[in-house]
């Protein structure tokens, strides 16, 4: 199983893809995180995200072999961004490829909520008036 | 006053306080993305440390949860932390 795992300025969705296609795959699944306007029912204006990068790195390399250990697949992508992020911009592209959709679906879903829960990643959300560093996990 | 050349440089001192990376919410309490920790032991154990933490930085407290990573994994209480660890306060993520 072969990954691509990075941490980017911006995101090249169609290069993340490219990462993904497999000649045995039948089925590529890809998830998308984007900023969006609202959060608590407050304006959010923009968004700035932090990585300590080499732990966060490490962290998706085991997710991503946990998943390649539960399931058939044969590429996965994790990319996340860093920096200031405009409403609508991707800030996380996920994906797994595999034989048969079952496992790039259930694989996507795993990486993306571990992701979530213990990659050390953080948000800080910009409204009109203040910022204030999103504490999401735990 | 010393007369040593490096007297005034950090290369002078290298390993006198444990250098703590900082991130978000941690980063904007202690005020640096680094901070220089004094430690009196070469070993301490990551509650011990949060303790000491937790004097200087009062604000750490009101964070939902701190962990602390040694050389890029999540160490538990019980950890022992060597002072030339990499050792980094990570307060809750929001990836994603």
């Amino acid at each position: 199983m072969e990954h691509h795992i990075s941490i980017e300025k911006d995101i090249d969705i169609n290069a993340a893809y490219q990462h993904l296609i497999h000649p045995k795959s039948g089925g590529i699944c890809t998830f998308i995180g984007t900023v969006r306007d609202l959060n608590n029912d407050k304006d959010v204006s923009h968004l700035f995200f932090e990585a300590y990068e080499k732990m966060a790195i490490l962290k998706m390399q085991e997710l991503a072999q946990e998943a390649a250990q539960e399931w058939p697949l044969h590429k996965i992508v994790i990319i996340h961004a860093v920096g200031e992020k405009k409403i609508t911009d991707p800030v996380v592209f996920i994906g797994a490829s595999s034989a048969h959709r079952d496992a790039a679906f259930a694989a996507s879903r795993y990486l993306i909520d571990r992701l979530k829960e213990v990659v050390p990643i953080w948000k800080k959300e910009t409204y009109q008036d203040h910022s204030t560093w999103i504490n999401a996990h735990p | 006053m010393s007369t040593h050349p490096n007297n005034q440089s950090p290369e002078a001192k290298p390993f006198k306080d444990m250098k703590i990376h900082t991130f978000g919410a941690a980063k904007d309490i202690t005020g640096s993305a680094m901070i220089d920790f004094p430690v009196e032991e070469t070993f301490v154990k990551v509650k011990d440390l949060k303790s000491l933490l937790f004097q200087k930085y009062p604000e750490l407290v009101h964070l939902p949860s701190l962990a602390i990573s040694v050389n890029l994994f999540y160490a538990s209480e019980e950890t022992m932390v060597n002072k030339h660890d990499e050792v980094a306060l990570i307060p809750p993520v929001s990836g994603g």
